[in-house]
């Protein structure tokens, strides 16, 4: 039981992270950004890369030449896609950021093959852990600190830094923060760069956990991310780790006690149970309509 | 005077719509009886008509009723497994009763899972129903892997989860094998059945809309409040396009389903609810015959990409972010706006000349 | 309405675009047909003595792009090697090879079908993948086009269609001859297995693989499954260790494989690992770690590592090709392409020669059903010597049993 608990919040930390990226980018420019999992693919192959044979760099310089990679990968996807659709439908949105996770994909299938590359082990040298007689393995211990601290930076600043509470100011009224002399496009741009920067962390966190890298390898915990954030409050960020940690414990003991077919609808299931008692998700604000 | 001419342009765009579904059928039948087609087109064109069917019946919800379904996919396999099943077990009846009542049942059943996921679904709003619909077509596939069919000479025995418990006799023959789908199915779809049942079903979706009760649907997706002012219910009227739509996406199955000989229910997944989602969207909201051609060119576009190989599905990405951008930034359609204009200048006054 | 009317025209222009490549591509047709004229001259005088000669089109259809798309490629750069191998002969008789992608979809995959009789494909070895091969092969049973799987290993792709043969193994053979392995020389007392259930491949061994072991009076004390998405096996392993297994069976893929062998690494669970051929091509996952597969058992028709010239040479001009090594699926999609022209071969020394160039894929299909279910016909390839076939359309080929030493193969 104990075994499955921590292997629940560990999946459930990266959950936590990639959702982060999602409920950012809601919070701020509305738009459900489908390519965000494609992204975390991305960030997975750059570590892969840059830590194979041929570069044979560090982790922490792998890692931190995936977050850049991803953060200029990020920026330029909005710049080019999503940008000129800022004051299109959110349906017309979706669909790009559809066809946009489609490009991504296709495109790492043409540059590095359908092959699953193996994720080499960065904490090799560690033993598993004993914890109160069940052994877990270090890196599912390193997602979770590494969620905790991630967390912990971000609150602090959207609710400290200046840009950060442009960012709050964006998502809240538009029209006012333009008035309050905040650039809106800088703030956007801003979001896309953090939510995809965390992208990066959250793919080396799969990769190093699950270690098998494909071009697909984003797209369903991208899915259960998001599903992650909707449940935790789309917009929250305290909302997506509480939405993701629990997402990931519910997952992993569905299929150890009842069934591992149906532990996806089991969390989709909940999902849905929580969405009817709290149409706007766990932590998500109330909004009240106006006539 | 005025609404008479207003009800005229309905009726016809109506007929524009029986027009090209009429037209797309004889063109095809007439290649088809004279062997001018390829094989790769003929093979698509039952399901071109199906994906034309999804992509009508999604419109009603997402353009009609103005609520985003991302699990449009999973009323489909409701449908088409019903359909296997119903099929399966009229293997004595002539082909073309067993494939109408397939259709009907698939369609009932699809309609009864409407209305089930309906009661919760259309309680929430926007972003939120959104992704509640891509959970219940995501749960609908887990089930469907968990679904074990058989029959023999005393029925249909069904099983969840676990095979063994089928308990069938040693004649039995398994028809749904959980995640491995259906096998040997009866091949008795028909291009003339498919395109029938997608003028009935156009029939029934532009009636609905030029009706009362569909003014009653675009009046609560315009303005929900104002609407219940005046004394509409929006959970009696969103539930019935969505039941409605449920039903025809069900029908839609069967007639996929039972035109291949295997299905596995992976095939209705998250891609295909997004699949239909870009037909609808790209020949715009609201706009059937936009449904009807969008879906009609982009079943065919893969397969007309084929040449590129291995670019084939990021040329077809790039196709959909360029359409998109092209079609909804201001900017971008001024300028083509301008670019036709000063051709059509050109022309016309070539044409002087 | 405008912004309506443009994106017709904007998708209307697109499909015009793809309309003219499609033109192109009739053309370069033609030109090869015209090229073909010229071996056709060539084969009439080589026509009598039993030879074969013409031009031979053979499809593929796989997975080429998605998540199945490493199978797929496998098949098809297999199959390339063998193709170019046999055109690289000069003789009067050659390939030539189309490949159509998938997507692993029935749907899709029935469409590829049509486009290779668009091209006038002749003979199919294909599909890769089962289910698609179930929805193609209905098809060409229909239409009476010969197939030969690479690796579709179900016996309902095979069930009731005399033109389908199987080049792999099907799967209740190898469930139950891993359960005598395992039984013949005590390898465990307990043992837990692990599979895919929405896999027909790794349930098919599963469940035969579990009668055999009730049969023997083998224990099984943990079974467990997972789905093609899974990627966290944290419970199955578990199960499979709080159980006192002994002995983990492994009827998958070598993708899953390598994360559960990770994934009882990381926990410091030590059993041992018994594989099928679908665990062939661990050891070439790019980055993985070989060390986690030190002591992993398997059964396979084909290694990478055997010493004979026949494989040493498929081995060799693959690598060098591209740059890997090849997997089984290379090694049954060169196997198919031989198996075909070794049949054909059959056929021409008994009938005084036989002219494939431009012979309809019916006149075609009869002949490879009769060479196939003839019972002195046998084929040879890197995955088995002296394969025969049954009227099923099964394969009757030899399983090895190796064990991973030191990052290779060794014969057990």
């Amino acid at each position: 039981m104990l075994v499955h608990l921590i292997n629940g919040i560990s999946l459930g930390s990266i959950y936590a992270i990639i959702a982060l990226g999602y409920t950012m980018v809601y919070g701020i420019a509305k738009m459900l950004n489908f390519a965000h999992g494609d992204v975390i693919m991305i960030g997975g192959y750059v570590a892969f890369f840059a830590m194979s044979e041929g570069a044979g760099l560090p982790a922490p310089l792998a890692l931190l030449l995936a977050i850049i990679v991803c953060t200029i990968l990020g920026i330029t996807i909005e710049r080019l896609a999503y940008k000129p659709l800022r004051s299109a439908t959110s349906l017309a949105v979706l669909i790009t950021a559809i066809g946009m996770s489609y490009f991504l994909q296709n495109s790492a299938l043409l540059l590095w093959g359908a092959n699953p590359k193996a994720f080499p082990d960065m904490f090799k040298n560690a033993e598993a852990i004993e914890f109160f007689g069940a052994k877990i393995s270090p890196v599912a211990l390193v997602a979770i600190f590494a969620n905790i601290v991630i967390m912990v930076i971000l609150t602090l600043f959207t609710t400290r830094t200046k840009v950060g509470k442009a960012m709050r100011a964006v998502s809240e009224d538009k029209g006012a923060a333009t008035l309050m002399g905040i650039n809106v496009n800088f703030t956007i741009s801003l979001t896309f760069a953090i939510g995809s920067g965390l992208a990066a962390v959250a793919g080396v966190l799969l990769c190093s956990a699950y270690p098998t890298l494909m071009p697909t390898t984003g797209s369903l915990p991208g899915i259960k991310a998001f599903t992650a954030a909707v449940f935790g409050g789309i917009g929250s960020i305290p909302g997506a780790m509480i939405g993701g940690i629990l997402l990931g414990v519910i997952e992993i003991l569905a299929r150890a006690y009842i069934s591992s077919e149906l532990a996806d609808a089991i969390v989709f299931g909940v999902l849905i149970v929580v969405l009817i008692f709290r149409p706007t998700g766990l932590l998500g604000k109330q909004i009240h309509e106006k006539v | 005077m005025k609404k008479f001419s207003k009800a005229s342009t309905a009726s016809k765009k109506a007929f524009l719509n029986y027009g090209i579904v009429i037209a797309f059928f004889v063109i095809f039948q007439s290649l088809v009886s004279t062997g001018n087609i390829t094989s790769a087109l003929k093979g698509q064109l039952i399901p071109i008509a199906c994906y034309m069917i999804m992509a009508v019946s999604l419109n009603l919800v997402v353009g009609i009723s103005g609520e985003l379904s991302l699990g449009h996919a999973g009323f489909m396999s409701v449908g088409a497994f019903t359909a296997v099943i119903v099929s399966s077990a009229m293997a004595g009846s002539s082909d073309k009763g067993s494939l109408i009542v397939s259709i009907i049942v698939g369609a009932l059943i699809a309609a009864i899972a409407g209305f089930l996921i309906g009661i919760p679904v259309l309680r929430l709003n926007g972003d939120y129903l959104a992704i509640v619909t891509l959970a219940f077509g995501e749960i609908i596939k887990n089930i469907l892997n968990c679904l074990y069919v058989g029959i023999d000479e005393k029925g249909v025995h069904f099983a969840f989860n676990n095979p063994a418990a089928l308990a069938m006799s040693a004649e039995g023959k398994v028809i749904i094998n959980g995640p491995m789908g259906a096998v040997g199915i009866r091949k008795i779809s028909t291009f003339a059945a498919a395109i029938i049942l997608l003028l009935i079903i156009l029939i029934i979706i532009q009636n609905l809309v030029n009706s009362r009760t569909g003014r009653a649907i675009m009046a609560i997706r315009d303005n929900r409040i104002a609407a219940e002012s005046m004394g509409l219910s929006p959970m009696k009227y969103k539930m019935l396009a969505f039941t409605v739509s449920a039903a025809m996406a069900g029908a839609a199955g069967a007639v996929y389903a039972l035109n291949y000989s295997t299905l596995v229910p992976k095939k209705f997944d998250f891609n295909t609810s997004i699949l239909v989602l870009v037909f609808v969207v790209l020949g715009g909201i609201g706009n059937m015959t936009g449904s009807l051609l969008a879906a009609g060119v982009l079943v065919v576009l893969p397969e007309l990409l084929r040449k590129f190989s291995d670019y084939r599905m990021l040329v077809y990405a790039i196709v959909l972010i360029l359409v998109m951008l092209v079609t909804n930034n201001e900017k971008l359609k001024g300028k083509i706006d301008t670019f036709f204009k000063k051709l059509r200048m050109k022309i016309s006054k070539g044409g002087r000349k | 309405m405008k912004k309506k009317l443009l994106s017709l025209i904007l998708t209307g222009a697109m499909v015009m675009a793809m309309a003219g490549c499609g033109n192109t591509g009739a053309e370069t047709g033609t030109v090869g047909t015209t090229e073909n004229a010229g071996t056709e001259e060539t084969a009439a005088a080589a026509a009598g003595d039993g030879a074969l000669t013409g031009t031979l089109k053979l499809g593929v259809i796989g997975p080429l792009t998605g998540g199945a798309a490493i199978y797929g490629n496998a098949v098809v750069n297999g199959a390339q090697i063998a193709v170019d191998e046999i055109n690289a002969l000069g003789g009067a008789f050659q390939i030539e090879l189309q490949a159509q992608d998938d997507e692993h979809d029935a749907e899709k995959s029935v469409n590829a079908y049509h486009q290779l009789q668009d091209w006038g494909v002749q003979a199919i070895a294909g599909t890769v993948t089962t289910t698609p091969c179930i929805a193609v092969s209905a098809e060409a049973n229909a239409d009476r086009v010969f197939m030969l799987t690479p690796s579709a290993s179900a016996t309902t792709v095979t069930d009731g269609k005399d033109n389908v043969f199987q080049l792999c193994f099907a799967d209740p053979n190898q469930g139950s001859a891993s359960a005598q392995y395992i039984f013949d020389n005590q390898l465990a007392t307990k043992v837990a297995v692990i599979y895919n259930n929405a896999d027909a491949y790794s349930t098919g061994i599963y469940q035969t693989f579990k009668a055999k072991a009730e049969e023997l009076g083998l224990e099984i004390v943990s079974e467990t499954t997972f789905t093609d998405d899974t990627t966290d096996f944290s419970v199955q392993v578990g199960d499979a260790q709080s159980n006192g297994a002994d002995l983990v069976f492994l009827p998958i893929y070598y993708t899953p494989a390598s994360l559960i062998l990770k994934q009882a690494d990381s926990i410091g669970y030590a059993p041992k690992f018994f594989g099928v051929d679908g665990m062939d091509g661990i050891l070439t996952i790019e980055g993985f770690d070989t060390s986690l597969a030190e002591g992993v058992m398997l059964l396979t028709p084909f290694s990478a590592d055997a010493t004979d010239d026949l494989t040493k040479n498929f081995v060799e001009k693959f690598t060098e090709k591209f740059g890997e090594v090849p997997s089984q699926f290379a090694a049954d999609g060169y196997d198919c392409a031989y198996a075909i022209k070794a049949a054909l071969e059959f056929y021409a020394a008994k009938n005084g020669g036989l002219d494939v160039t431009g012979m309809s894929a019916e006149e075609l299909c009869e002949i490879l059903i009769s060479v196939f279910t003839d019972p002195e016909f046998s084929a040879d390839g890197v995955t088995g010597l002296g394969m025969v076939w049954d009227a099923n359309g099964q394969v009757n080929k030899e399983p090895k049993a190796v064990v991973i030493k030191d990052g290779v193969y060794v014969g057990m």
